[in-house]
């Protein structure tokens, strides 16, 4: 499987709220960061919660995040991240990126 | 206590506190009986079963400062260590099944931290079971949100020029904090090194703390 994205990339992740086991945490949902590394492909939790063994990996990114853009009421310098390991699946390229 | 609004005359934290464990749930009897069909079977025996147990529970971070000891004296082992944990751990023996070791490394410049915000999701076959407060969700909600002042509560404060990177641990990786070497230790051997790693520097809330002076009296 091809990883839709690359280091570097703007990401955004989907703003969904379906049921389920998703790994993708609230507070990010929405929210824009950059694609830090790509750390290989592994079983979907999300299928594997409903005992499906053989659905198709899913790539998995660490997208790192201004901690700004993660709380926009955040307290400290504006270097600090949040680094969040996040499904391809629940990515989509930032508006304005170069492709996507 | 929040609705427990009737009167009374008494404080129920000196009278009586009833010594129950909590009510066991549907997973709580399945293990059960799936541990007790399994030893029916013959598949492993009461003893394993224990040993286990105590094997998990007695393991602490002494396996991580092995391998911090040796990133720090050994820069091959420090670059397969950055680039590939899982593998490089494997040479000391530990398996990390599936499970991608992501080591992280705080500089003059980056304080890394570990959280699952999640659940608990923690390093285990190199630094034992997580300690409860990283499985409290004190820990996990806040430190996400305002590390800094969490990193303060810990006796650790980050100047601000130097970048916070909190790491939530929210799939296959699991984390290692690879902790700045202390200054003092020049010319120490890996072995000797072990003796100042500690748990909680691998998990980033703490620094480690330089020796003591050398020739000081205790």
């Amino acid at each position: 499987m091809t990883p839709r994205f690359r280091i570097g990339d703007p990401v955004t992740v989907r703003r969904a709220y379906p049921a389920g086991h998703i790994r993708a945490p609230h507070y990010i949902r929405g929210k824009g960061g950059v694609v830090a590394d790509m750390v290989g492909a592994y079983p979907n939790p999300e299928e594997l919660a409903k005992g499906n063994w053989n659905a198709p990996l899913a790539p998995l990114y660490r997208v790192r995040f201004a901690q700004a853009s993660a709380w926009p009421d955040y307290v400290g310098p504006a270097h600090d991240t949040v680094d969040i390991e996040i499904y391809e699946h629940w990515l989509e390229p930032s508006a304005g990126s170069a492709h996507g | 206590m929040a609705d427990h609004t009737h009167e009374h005359d008494h404080d129920h934290a000196r009278t009586f506190a009833p010594d129950e464990e909590t009510k066991l749930g549907y997973y709580g009897l399945a293990e059960i009986a799936v541990r007790e069909l399994l030893i029916e079977k013959g598949l492993f025996a009461p003893e394993e079963f224990r040993m286990g147990w105590e094997r998990f529970d007695t393991n602490g971070p002494a396996m991580g400062a092995k391998v911090v000891a040796r990133a720090w004296t050994d820069p091959a082992f420090k670059e397969r260590l950055l680039r590939d944990g899982s593998a490089a751990v494997r040479e000391f023996g530990v398996d990390m099944g599936l499970i991608h070791l992501y080591a992280v490394e705080n500089t003059a410049d980056v304080h890394n931290v570990i959280v699952c915000t999640l659940c608990s999701c923690y390093p285990k076959p190199l630094l034992g079971p997580p300690p409860d407060w990283y499985k409290s969700r004190d820990y996990r909600s806040r430190v996400v949100r305002w590390p800094r002042q969490v990193l303060r509560e810990f006796g650790t404060a980050v100047a601000d020029d130097v970048q916070v990177r909190v790491h939530d641990s929210t799939a296959d990786l699991r984390y290692l904090v690879l902790p700045e070497r202390p200054a003092a230790t020049t010319g120490w051997s890996a072995a000797e090194l072990e003796g100042l790693i500690t748990r909680d520097a691998l998990i980033g809330v703490a620094r480690i703390a330089p020796p003591p002076t050398h020739g000081a009296t205790e």
